[in-house]
């Protein structure tokens, strides 16, 4: 039987707004309301605002809460101060990427983690079944969290201004629970988009003010179409291109998140023999040549052998150039080498390049 | 409600077909470039290939993705519009008025058989 559509608590506002919608993660989601380059634009000029209410939200509760957390983890949250947000992923055993997320570290016993939302139900299974023996309580609290993403230079200044909350000392990747409305709101200085910018957690009541005050302030709403184009940018991952079950963080070149001198975690041992022997393929950067853009899903070529395939691919909006992120096999994913991306009946000269394509701007 | 001209015709796939000659001038309808936003990106055969009609001759791209154009007629391509290298979002501006290329067509009895205005209106609203 097909699952019904899900719609977030913003739905009827997207619908008002004349968006373009389309299903995506199980949610009926706006894509564009205006168009996506004018709405990149915006984020990256200004600000926008993103209803990202979709995403999942588990709160991890006990005497045992930091090594759980560290026990499904990459990243190490140890000891970490309260209010420090962490990026990272939870692996299979096999290496393989579970999930990409954040984890908010409320105190020792409290973790509050958020998630793609099209992995939700698979990641909550995996981390209640790997719990055994952990002192914790877990809580999908998906249904209950709205969420809104409010980007671009002029953040800071809009949640000040507009919605009257005082974010000026929230640092890059901290955050703070504010009593606000009558209930406990997380803000956090995050993103998706390699601007400065703010994701807000509350109530669905509360998330529907939230949006309506920046509507009203004429803040530009923005749809997933541009959070793509503006998160590929800046070389940010997403989850069923960059990362996917197969893929592990060391293929996809995130190893910086991946903390193996931790005493354990899940995948901890063929992560580990993965960095010291290397991997077979990784993910790289490609600049074309020309005005063909390269989409998910074409191959890479070195002297018509297959060597890749792009797993994100844009004309980039903020530089104009035909650019995509490729997983590679070696040694084809060294810096400069020259491959051919097929794009229908023709072949395009590329070159691999870092994965960045325009430089974040983050205020930390 | 997207605009449908008379004085051509038109495939399902959302190309339109207008006749000079025994030459078919082709581009793609106003409703299909609304449907694909911002075009950043128009893929086109080159001067001299054979087409059948039902045949892949290039591709329209918005930002977010790429849609095959697809020959609503046969004959060989006689001429690329070139300006939309450089200028791809002039499709956006005006469906109508900007071809895609041009084919000396081997068999009219395809253009014939192509919709009209009228049955092409009706398609996009049942889209």
């Amino acid at each position: 039987m097909a699952e019904e559509i899900k719609t977030t608590c913003l739905h009827d506002r997207h619908v008002d707004l004349g968006a373009l919608m389309s299903p995506f993660a199980g949610y009926d989601m706006p894509i564009q309301y205006k168009g996506i380059t004018e709405e990149h634009n915006a984020v990256r000029q200004e600000v926008g605002v993103f209803d990202v209410s979709h995403m999942g939200e588990v709160r991890v509760k006990g005497p045992d809460a930091e090594k759980f957390v560290n026990h499904i983890f990459v990243n190490d949250v140890t000891g970490a101060p309260d209010g420090q947000i962490f990026y990272g992923m939870m692996c299979r055993e096999d290496g393989g990427t579970v999930d990409d997320l954040l984890v908010y570290k409320v105190n020792d016993n409290e973790f509050f983690l958020v998630i793609n939302a099209s992995n939700i139900d698979k990641d909550v299974a995996w981390i209640m079944s790997n719990a055994d023996g952990f002192d914790v309580e877990i809580a999908d609290e998906s249904l209950y969290y709205g969420e809104v993403a409010v980007q671009g230079p002029k953040a800071e200044e809009t949640m000040i201004k507009v919605l009257g909350i005082p974010v000026e000392d929230i640092k890059f990747y901290n955050f703070r629970t504010l009593r606000l409305d009558d209930e406990d709101v997380i803000v956090s200085r995050t993103g998706y988009t390699g601007e400065d910018g703010f994701e807000i957690y509350g109530s669905h009541d509360f998330t529907r003010k939230v949006w309506d005050k920046l509507m009203e302030a004429g803040v530009q709403p923005c749809g997933l179409g541009c959070r793509d184009t503006l998160r590929f940018e800046v070389g940010l991952p997403l989850y069923g291109d960059e990362l996917t079950d197969e893929i592990s963080p060391i293929e996809a070149s995130l190893s910086m998140f991946v903390k193996l001198d931790k005493p354990e975690f899940i995948g901890k041992e063929a992560l580990a023999r993965q960095k010291a022997e290397g991997v077979t393929r990784r993910i790289v950067g490609l600049e074309l040549e020309g005005n063909a853009i390269p989409r998910h899903g074409y191959p890479v070529e070195v002297n018509g052998e297959v060597v890749g395939e792009i797993t994100t691919g844009y004309r980039s909006i903020s530089t104009g150039k035909s650019v995509a992120m490729a997983m590679i096999k070696k040694p084809f994913d060294k810096l400069g080498t020259e491959v051919e991306v097929r794009i229908r009946k023709k072949t395009f000269p590329a070159k691999v390049v870092k994965k960045r394509f325009y430089d974040k701007s983050y205020k930390k | 409600m997207a605009k449908v001209m008379d004085d051509r015709r038109y495939a399902e796939s959302h190309e339109w077909v207008k006749i000079e000659g025994d030459i078919a001038v082709i581009g793609i309808s106003d409703y299909a470039q609304h449907a694909l936003g911002d075009i950043v990106y128009v893929d086109m055969p080159e001067v001299g290939d054979e087409m059948q009609a039902g045949e892949v001759f290039g591709a329209v791209e918005s930002v977010k993705a790429a849609s095959d154009l697809i020959c609503p007629v046969s004959g060989e391509v006689v001429e690329i519009n070139e300006a939309l290298e450089d200028a791809p979002e002039t499709v956006n501006a005006d469906a109508f008025d900007t071809w895609i290329i041009k084919v000396r067509m081997t068999d009219a009895a395809e253009y014939d058989a192509l919709l009209d205005a009228a049955a092409y209106t009706q398609l996009c609203e049942n889209e």
